[in-house]
């Protein structure tokens, strides 16, 4: 009897979530069929099923230039990530294992410098890139990035470090080791599943930032959200192309970040949720 | 001895993050705060000087500047009302046992991986396309009249594209909450004879109250600075009916080059910002001191 109200209550909530989920996954769903119709079939009404070709593709590299706005993307995210990795693991680092009074206050000023509206510093900011030549950088872009993460960077390493304990590193140094053994030997192999996972986060999150990755480049160094937004300015049908651009320009980061739920949740609640 | 050189070698490991924030923080800030008070138009430096507070003045008699506050705060609050209230919702009905969880939670946080540019575009094109879109299709099936969503509905379209990218965001992170919450304070709860609805208030929903915080923190944040889904749907229009604050102020300084009011403009979001920071703050700190 009760294994049978369970199994009743099981199966409608699985339909009930299944539907739910494909509605909510819908438009993602739709945009991958679409991009493999012909313009032609992407107007004529609702239709999941597909011709299958992908002359979309082939188009959105030949007339567009996809790929060098995907590697824009892969590099401004992977180095826009590895460069606050570099600022932050110090930090993070020195206020896990040695916290002052002050470390707790430290780290929610930097968590309020993450609200500071993007659009206050807009101008000062455009002029700054003018003047030195880096609008349109790659460099300058990656550097902006960098600053805008920072914080985030700095409290996940600081909750995955904070959870390494202290004793460990006391009993390496009652046995002698150096402070540089210390490091190598006993407290990267414990880091460094926290470092991976803020670096998976940030990549995304610099991957998908779409205010100054816009508005601070022009073609050199667009990335893929600037590649996408010159798709909102009319240029006849082209819902096949635009799917096609929009299915190569989330597919990796889709991915990625279904392997990331976990470290998502705890990074961008600053730990407070795991 | 040994705990005075560790702080100072703590504080020499931290000054690079510290310092760079500063001067992220300070610089541009202190220019913008400069600028507000100028006369500045790149197009025509002839009459660049001090001019007081008339920025100030004239971006809050464009009457657009109130429009765009409106939009901005419905836009918040919207957002937040359907994600935290569908988060909810949805994280309840995922923590039931059921075939195919991993694959459901998957497809349910896809949304949030999606670029808002795209996200935006695909909206706008191929969902609420008057013509084309699948809701245009939907009504014509029931024999109804397509809507023009960005037409009619400018804010409400937008709200619904951006709460369609948080949803994702709020439900991952209430349904770890949930997840946490201990199986045997559960039992105990039905078999004192508590049902599904007083469970769900005294027991449920103060195990989820810190991870709401954090979602309307979190969103809050991002959700005052909307910007990319404006620029590819509507432009902020028609006329100022779907601009928000971000959005004038980018209008006033890259489009008009009215580097003063653009400025007065960003120092009132700043302001602005500050405001729902200090309560969101408070908030947070208090939860994450327990």
């Amino acid at each position: 009897m009760a294994r049978a109200v369970t199994t009743q209550h099981k199966t409608i909530a699985t339909a009930a979530a299944w539907i739910v989920a494909l509605l909510i996954f819908f438009p993602i769903l739709y945009t991958i069929i679409t991009s493999f119709k012909s313009e032609q079939e992407a107007i004529q009404g609702f239709n999941l099923f597909p011709s299958g070709t992908t002359e979309s593709y082939s188009e959105v590299q030949a007339q567009n230039g996809y790929f060098k706005f995907f590697l824009n993307s892969v590099f401004l995210s992977v180095g826009s990530t590895v460069l606050a990795l570099l600022v932050a693991i110090p930090a993070a680092w020195s206020m896990a294992f040695s916290p002052g009074k002050r470390t707790k206050d430290i780290l929610m000023w930097m968590l309020s410098t993450k609200m500071m509206p993007a659009v206050a510093v807009l101008f000062p900011i455009y002029l700054i890139f003018r003047d030195t030549g880096l609008l349109d950088s790659r460099i300058g872009l990656m550097v902006m990035l960098m600053l805008i993460n920072l914080p985030i960077v700095v409290w996940m390493l600081y909750t995955y470090f904070r959870e390494i304990p202290g004793e460990i590193l006391e009993a390496a140094r009652m046995d002698g080791a150096s402070l540089w053994n210390e490091i190598i030997y006993v407290l990267t192999p414990m880091a460094v599943p926290g470092i991976a996972s803020t670096m998976l986060l940030n990549i995304i999150l610099a991957w998908n930032e779409a205010f100054w990755t816009i508005r601070l480049t022009t073609t050199e160094a667009a990335p893929l959200t600037a590649f996408i937004s010159s798709f909102s300015s009319p240029q006849g049908l082209f819902w096949a192309k635009l799917s096609a651009a929009s299915t190569l320009a989330i597919a990796p980061i889709l991915i990625m970040g279904w392997f990331s739920q976990k470290q998502l949740v705890r990074g961008l609640t600053f730990g407070a949720v795991k | 001895m040994a705990t005075q050189q560790t702080r100072s070698l703590a504080r020499f490991m931290m000054a690079p993050s510290v310092v760079l924030l500063l001067v992220w923080m300070i610089v541009p800030l202190a220019f913008t705060l400069w600028f507000s008070f100028q006369q500045y138009n790149p197009l025509n430096p002839m009459r660049d000087g001090f001019v007081g507070f008339s920025n100030y003045a004239l971006f809050y008699s464009n009457p657009a500047f109130l429009q765009s506050i409106l939009n901005t705060l419905t836009i918040v609050v919207s957002v937040l009302l359907i994600t935290v209230i569908g988060g909810i919702l949805l994280a309840l009905l995922l923590d039931q046992p059921m075939w195919g969880q991993g694959i459901v939670r998957i497809l349910v946080i896809s949304p949030f991986f999606v670029m808002p540019p795209v996200a935006a575009l695909v909206w706008k094109n191929m969902i609420m396309h008057p013509q084309y879109g699948v809701f245009a299709d939907i009504a014509r099936f029931f024999g109804g009249q397509p809507i023009d969503w960005f037409g009619q509905h400018p804010l409400l379209a937008i709200i619904i594209i951006v709460a369609w990218q948080w949803l994702p965001f709020a439900t991952l992170i209430l349904l770890t909450a949930l997840q946490s919450l201990d199986g045997e304070q559960k039992e105990a709860a039905e078999m004192d004879g508590a049902g599904f609805i007083s469970r769900f208030i005294y027991l449920t929903l103060p195990h989820m109250s810190r991870a709401i915080t954090v979602v309307i923190l979190i969103q809050t944040i991002f959700l005052l600075s909307v910007y990319a889904e404006i620029l590819v749907t509507t432009n902020g229009g028609p006329g100022y009916a779907s601009t928000n604050l971000p959005f004038l102020v980018y209008q006033k300084a890259l489009l008009e080059f009215k580097i003063g009011q653009a400025s007065a403009g960003g120092i009132i979001a700043v302001i602005l910002a500050n405001i729902v920071a200090f309560f969101a703050m408070r908030a947070v700190g208090k939860n994450l001191d327990k």
